[in-house]
């Protein structure tokens, strides 16, 4: 099978609606089929990956923690909109840590998150095969 | 006759916190769940408007929501009054009508 490369792109806030949850969901499924896997986070989106949501409180299901799986199946491709971010005040210190292990470099840690500018991520996008919008 | 506005969109994704607070009376409050909550941080670009609003208006924003999109109460601006079920439910009893801007 030829590799494609798929991107994710995510725009919603992590509560209000299933979008989140469901993109989350088709990264680590798709993940098996050894494709390369790039996620976006723009607009709102950015909201999915900030620091210490708690869910306990609205009783739905806390899928934040699940992010950090993401570095486990070579997902490790997550590009974060600067300007999406300084409108709503963040900096990548407010975002969870994403790491993942490169085995060609003896398992060192590695971010898997990189912030970047809109011009820098319109040229990702242009790379992509298949762009999947949640 | 007083009303309570309850905001529960992001102020990125719709305008539905710009439309409440142009059309709020003097008298009235206004609530922020659900992914209205982002509109309570101090940090965010939209913290002038809601502050602005707030010379005129209290504004409450729900507790659960808030922890459960990881905005601790430190990074709220001063000011929003900080609600929990309970208070929610009390708030709709304290006015006269409840408007949703959907």
């Amino acid at each position: 099978m030829a590799t494609k490369k798929f991107l994710y792109l995510n725009r919603r806030p992590p509560h209000g609606s299933i979008y989140a949850l469901e993109s989350l969901e088709v990264v680590l499924i798709g993940a098996a089929f050894e494709q390369e896997v790039t996620l976006a986070f723009i607009d709102d989106g950015v909201y999915q990956l900030l620091q210490n949501q708690d869910t306990s409180a609205i009783g739905t299901k806390n899928f934040a923690p699940t992010y950090r799986a993401l570095g486990d199946y070579d997902v490790n491709r997550i590009f974060v909109e600067r300007e999406s971010l300084e409108m709503r005040g963040l900096d990548k210190d407010d975002l969870m840590p994403l790491t993942w292990e490169d085995e060609d470099d003896d398992w060192a840690e590695k971010d898997s998150i990189h912030v970047v500018t809109s011009a820098e991520l319109a040229e990702i996008i242009d790379q992509q095969d298949v762009i999947l919008s949640f | 006759m007083p009303i309570l506005h309850i905001v529960n969109k992001s102020p990125f994704e719709r305008n539905s916190l710009d439309s409440c607070l142009r059309l709020a009376l003097n008298g009235s409050a206004v609530l922020l769940i659900e992914d209205g909550v982002y509109a309570a941080s101090r940090k965010s670009t939209t913290a002038a408007r809601v502050g602005e609003a707030m010379q005129n208006l209290p504004v409450y924003a729900l507790q659960p929501d808030l922890q459960a999109r990881g905005i601790a109460p430190d990074t709220v601006i001063d000011g929003i009054q900080l609600v929990d079920y309970d208070g929610f439910v009390k708030l709709t009893t304290e006015y006269e009508k409840t408007q949703s801007w959907l």
